[in-house]
Parts: structure tokens; C-alpha cells; sequence
């Protein structure tokens, strides 16, 4: 277990050591208007709705689930509630707005859970129609237009600070939640035993079916809240863009923290790690000025490489060919 | 497996696309004869400018009686390929689009021509060697919007200038002469200098995000050179909560005038907007005519464009439809 999660701590280590070395003021934090102020701060606030949606996704995952279609039903609860909100300022109708998008998103869940558990979709096209249509959806909450709103209350979600960045305050806050009713109860092992096996962990008496409508659930409330704060970050709702492609940096996150795709055994801490590595990529692109030409490819040789030494038969062969050459 | 569940992605979205495009229509779909079907490929919404521009073209089309067929690629070029082919299989007679990428076009395009539908590029140019695939190109010159903007920068500078730069999307057009024509002017002024230069993708949370990590990695900022309103409107947000003033500590130069950028130029937070006028609708259906028809139409078409700056944008925005 310590040995899995040791890989991804020293990829991330790695690139904070790589920033520190380009950007000596990188690590450097002060107190600006009553919060923390600096590089770190921007990982921590910009990767707490990929954080989010990776917990819902390693759940998911975890009983070898896919869901695609988080983006979207991010879109969506951005939209929904900025369209709620219009021109108000008030505590209450920002509330209200966030309250109806997540209900809203609950159902979204409801219906992936749907397809999957109850009509035994594969889970990768089950998702996919929401992941489609999700956007459609959301473009026509807003009538295709981005909706900017000037709403205090809401602008804390995902902008507003108690000393550190709310947002990452909340994502932390479900993942707490997550580890306690899974790790200190049987779910977790329960969600694990679908996983591997649903039919004979339904024969053993687990409720299958239901347990996977609930990740979903789960999942696409998580995938709620990160769309309010993505929206909430900029005061506005953009039907096209908000949380595009934030489905694979989440499924990222999970494989890099070592979950493995087929299902069964799953690790939170490594979702943290992963979801962490991957806004921290995005921050470095930034601070150390990789022309955006090359962004991409920078990108991708490092989660290539991140992935490599995760997995055993490579660092296998890189191990012996150490031995060989001494 | 990634390109599998794009493919399908794509295919089912502009399945849904060209089932709205027609259904929006209406009873004159189908009747050939005077009718002009039209298929446009927008690139996306993904800006207060492009969403004023493709109900620009809705309406004029409406009022023109030319058939719209839309679509929406969402920045993507494989998306907007395939409308382009899918236009082709259905025998519009016009088609219309503006490229996400200015290269790799050269294949489609070589379809429509010898499906015989003339095409007419909006908004953004293509870049290729062989101009016999399209018709005309109507839209501004985003060269000299950037020229513009580097004119207001080398006018009002004084003394030495760090200018940090956000860039549209990587290979776009307006990207690519935008940063080109600021960079003309302001090479005559050896004490501005771009310190640094990122893309934000056109959108706000981009804007911001990557404004955040330059005020933590650029020791000295004096202006923002942002290739749209939207990415200055999220580059204001990162600036507010760094503790400065937008406009004033750090000033800020965009492009586009949308109604939230205006009214940020009026509040005092952007310094100077360069206009670029989405409302091409009414051009591009008289070119739409005129192509369908065989007239001659002229290979280059600019739409009229002006600058902003704090007091014209006051008196400015009552009036701004978008």
C-alpha cells in the first residue's frame, strides 16, 4: 500500500522541485486581504474540482464503472444555477440556485445509474449519451450565451477564501467524508466486492444494483459541486467550456493514484496525489512558460513517465537493467 | 480507445447538432428552387463575441430566407470536418464556416469544390497554398486589431514596460496576427517587452488561471495584452485577488468589445478595447447570394471595425447589442 503511493509522491515532488528550481519564488506564500497568497494556493484552489470529481470517479471505478459524462453535468450545474441567479446579489437565491442544480445533478445520477445497474449498460456508453447530451443540456439553460453573474455568496465557492481556498476546503471536506463511511464501515469493501465480481458478491447478499446507483449518484453530485466552483471562480457560466475534458483529467487522476481500471481495490489517497499532480502540470506549464505550441507534448511525456515507473513490468525492466550494467 | 469514444462522441453530438439546425429550419426545408440552403459550421460558443456573431448569422439568414443548416464544433476541427462533410452528403448549396485551426483543410475543401458548393470563410482565414477552395473570406483583419492595440501600447507608455500577453487558442488565426501585429508595433519601442506569453484559450477561467501563475512568476507586471475580452475579464479576477487594481497597477489592453468587456472598459478596469464586430450575418448572406448566383464577389471582404477607449465605452454602451 505505502509502496503504490510512493511513486505518484515523488512524480509530484518532482515537479514542485522542478518549479522551485525555474521559479524560486514559487513556494513563497503571504497573506493578501486576510488569505494565503501564492503559487501553491493557485494548485490547491484550481485543483479542487478535479479533486472532487476524482473521488467520484475512483468510487465509480472502483466497481469497475466508468463515467464520462461528469463534464457535462458540471456544465450543467454551473448553468443552471447562474441562470437562477440572474442579476440578484442575495445570499438566499445563490443558495437556492446551488440546491436546485444539485438535486438536479442527483438525477443526472439517477440516470446513469439507470442505464448501468438497471437496463446493464456498459458503463462507457451509458455515460457517454449524458457526456453528449449534457452539454446540449447546459447550452440550452443558457441559451448558448455566457452568463456572467454578480453574486457575493456565490463567488465564494469557488473563488473565496477562510485563510485557504473554500473550494479546496469542501473537496477535502468529501473526501474526509468519503474515507470515513467507506474505510470505517463495510461500504468500502462492499463497493471493492462489486468490483470484482457483482454477480458473486449479489449471490454473497451484497446489494449490487444498488450500490452502484449510489456511486453514481455520488458521483455526479461531486461533479455538481465542481461545476459550481468552476463557475463560481470566474462569476460566470459557460455552457461550452466549463469543465470540458475534466472527465479524463479525473480518470487520470484515479489511474495515476494507482486504482486500477478493472475494478476493485481503489485508493483515496492516491485520487488526492493524482488530482494534485495533474494541477500542478498545468500550474508549471504556466509558471515556467513551455510555449504553448508545445504544452501538450510536455504534458504528455510526463504523465507517460509517471505512469511507466507505476507500472511493474517497466520498472522491472528499468531495475534490471540497472543490475546489468553495474 | 480515447479516439473510439471521441469519434462516437462527436458523431452523436453532430447527429443532434444537424437535427436542430434543420428542425430550426422550419416548413421551408427540403423545397429546393429559390431556396438557398446554407450550412454553417460555427466553431463553438465559447465567447460573449461568438455567441453574438452566430445569432448574427440566425437572424440574417431568417430574414434573407436562406436556409440554415448549423452546426457547432465546440473548438474542435475534427467536429467541424465532419459538418463540412456532412453538408457535402446532404447538397447544400453554400457553405459557410469559421476555421478552428488555420491548417489541415485542404482535403475537406477539395470535397465541396468538386462537389461543386462554393464555401466562404467568416471571421477566421485558412492557411493553404491553393486559394480556388473557397469563394471568399469575409471577416476583420486581425492583424491590424493588433496593430491597433500595439499603437495604444506605444502611446501610452512611459518609461520601461513588462507586458504579459494571453493567447487565443494555440494555431487559431486571431491568436496567431493578433500576437503578430502588437508585436510589429511595439518592436519600434525596445523598453516594452512581452515577459511572458501563455495561452487561455479564448475563455475566462483560462484567463485567469494562467494570469494567477504569471503574477506569482513575473517579478514586474505593467500591462495585460489579452487576445479577447473574456480572458480579460477572468486576468481582472486573478488581478483583484492578488491585491492590485485592474487598470491602474496593472493596465489592461483586449480585444473584441462585448457588452461584459465594455462595461469593464467603462468601470475603469480595462484601459483600451480594439473592436472586432461580430455582426457578419447581413454580409455573409448578400456574398451567399451573390456566390450561389456565379457573380463575381471579391476575395477579401473586411467588416468595419473601431477602438474604445474608458470615456468612448461609456457613451458607447447603452447602444452595444452584445
Amino acid at each position: 500500500m505505502k509502496n503504490r503511493l510512493l511513486w505518484p509522491l515523488l512524480a509530484l515532488a518532482a515537479l514542485l522541485v522542478l518549479n522551485l528550481v525555474v521559479t524560486p519564488s514559487f513556494f513563497s506564500l503571504r497573506i493578501q486581504d486576510g488569505h494565503l497568497y501564492g503559487g501553491l494556493v493557485d494548485v490547491l484552489k484550481n485543483g479542487a474540482p478535479t479533486l472532487l470529481i476524482a473521488l467520484g470517479m475512483t468510487l465509480v471505478i472502483a466497481t469497475r464503472g466508468i463515467d464520462l459524462s461528469v463534464g457535462a453535468v458540471a456544465a450543467i450545474a454551473g448553468a443552471v444555477t447562474c441562470v437562477h441567479i440572474g442579476a440578484s446579489g442575495d445570499a438566499g437565491t445563490a443558495f437556492a440556485g446551488m440546491a436546485i442544480a444539485l438535486v438536479l445533478c442527483a438525477l443526472l445520477g439517477l440516470w446513469n445509474g439507470f442505464l448501468v445497474a438497471g437496463l446493464g449498460i456498459q458503463p462507457i456508453i451509458a455515460t457517454l449519451v449524458l457526456m453528449t447530451a449534457g452539454r446540449g443540456i447546459a447550452m440550452l439553460v443558457t441559451e448558448g450565451q455566457i452568463i456572467t453573474v454578480n453574486n457575493d455568496p456565490f463567488r465564494q465557492v469557488g473563488a473565496g477564501f477562510l485563510i485557504l481556498p473554500i473550494s479546496i476546503l469542501i473537496s477535502l471536506a468529501v473526501l474526509g467524508l468519503v474515507a470515513l463511511t467507506t474505510r470505517k464501515t463495510a461500504l468500502g469493501m462492499l463497493i471493492e466486492a462489486v468490483g470484482v465480481n457483482p454477480e458473486a458478491s449479489r449471490l454473497a447478499g451484497v446489494r449490487a444494483k444498488t450500490i452502484i446507483w449510489t456511486v453514481y449518484v455520488f458521483a455526479a453530485v461531486c461533479a455538481g459541486i465542481a461545476g459550481l466552483m468552476i463557475s463560481s471562480n470566474v462569476s460566470a457560466a459557460d455552457a461550452n467550456n466549463a469543465g470540458l475534458w475534466i472527465e479524463m483529467d479525473a480518470i487520470l487522476a484515479v489511474v495515476i493514484g494507482g486504482t486500477s481500471l478493472a475494478g476493485g481495490r481503489y485508493s483515496l489517497t492516491g485520487t488526492l496525489l493524482g488530482a494534485l499532480i495533474i494541477q500542478t502540470l498545468t500550474t508549471t506549464v504556466y509558471t515556467i512558460g513551455v510555449a504553448p505550441e508545445v504544452t501538450l507534448v510536455f504534458k504528455a511525456v510526463v504523465v507517460i513517465a509517471v505512469c511507466l515507473v507505476q507500472a511493474p513490468k517497466a520498472r522491472a525492466a528499468l531495475s534490471f537493467r540497472k543490475v546489468a550494467t553495474t | 480507445m480515447l479516439k473510439k469514444i471521441t469519434t462516437a462522441a462527436s458523431v452523436i453530438a453532430l447527429c443532434a447538432l444537424t437535427a436542430c439546425g434543420s428542425g430550426s429550419g422550419g416548413a421551408g426545408t427540403g423545397s429546393s428552387g429559390d431556396t438557398i440552403t446554407m450550412g454553417f459550421a460555427q466553431v463553438g460558443a465559447e465567447s460573449g463575441w461568438r455567441t453574438a456573431n452566430t445569432k448574427s448569422v440566425q437572424d440574417e439568414a431568417k430574414a434573407a430566407g436562406i436556409d440554415l443548416k448549423f452546426s457547432d464544433a465546440q473548438q474542435k476541427q475534427e467536429n467541424q470536418i465532419k459538418a463540412i462533410r456532412s453538408y457535402i452528403q446532404q447538397k447544400v448549396k453554400v457553405i459557410a464556416f469559421s476555421p478552428v485551426v488555420e491548417t489541415g483543410w485542404d482535403t475537406v475543401l477539395l470535397e465541396a469544390k468538386r462537389a461543386n458548393i462554393p464555401v466562404i470563410l467568416t471571421d477566421r482565414a485558412i492557411d493553404s497554398d491553393d486559394t480556388s477552395l473557397y469563394k471568399t473570406f469575409l471577416g476583420s483583419d486581425f492583424v491590424e486589431e493588433g496593430r491597433k492595440a500595439g499603437d495604444w501600447m506605444v502611446a501610452n507608455a512611459t518609461g520601461p514596460t513588462n507586458v504579459v500577453e494571453l493567447q487565443g487558442t494555440t494555431g487559431a488565426a486571431p491568436a496567431i496576427d493578433r500576437k503578430k501585429g502588437f508585436e510589429e508595433k511595439i518592436a519600434s519601442k525596445p523598453d516594452i517587452k512581452i515577459v511572458a506569453s501563455q495561452t487561455g484559450d479564448f475563455t475566462r477561467s483560462g484567463g485567469k488561471q494562467v494570469m494567477e501563475a504569471f503574477l506569482k512568476s513575473q517579478p514586474k507586471i505593467d500591462v495585460v495584452y489579452a487576445h479577447n475580452d473574456d480572458m480579460g475579464l477572468g486576468a481582472i479576477e486573478a488581478i483583484k485577488a492578488a491585491g492590485k487594481v485592474p487598470g491602474k497597477d496593472i493596465k489592461i489592453i483586449t480585444v473584441d468589445a462585448v457588452k461584459d468587456g465594455m462595461t469593464a472598459l467603462s468601470n475603469g478596469e480595462i484601459n483600451f478595447i480594439v473592436e472586432c464586430n461580430p455582426l457578419l450575418g447581413k454580409q455573409l448572406m448578400d456574398l451567399a447570394k451573390k456566390v450561389v448566383k456565379g457573380e463575381e464577389v471579391p476575395a477579401r471582404v473586411v467588416t468595419e471595425e473601431g477602438t474604445f477607449t474608458q470615456e468612448q465605452a461609456k457613451a458607447a454602451l447603452p447602444k452595444r447589442q452584445y
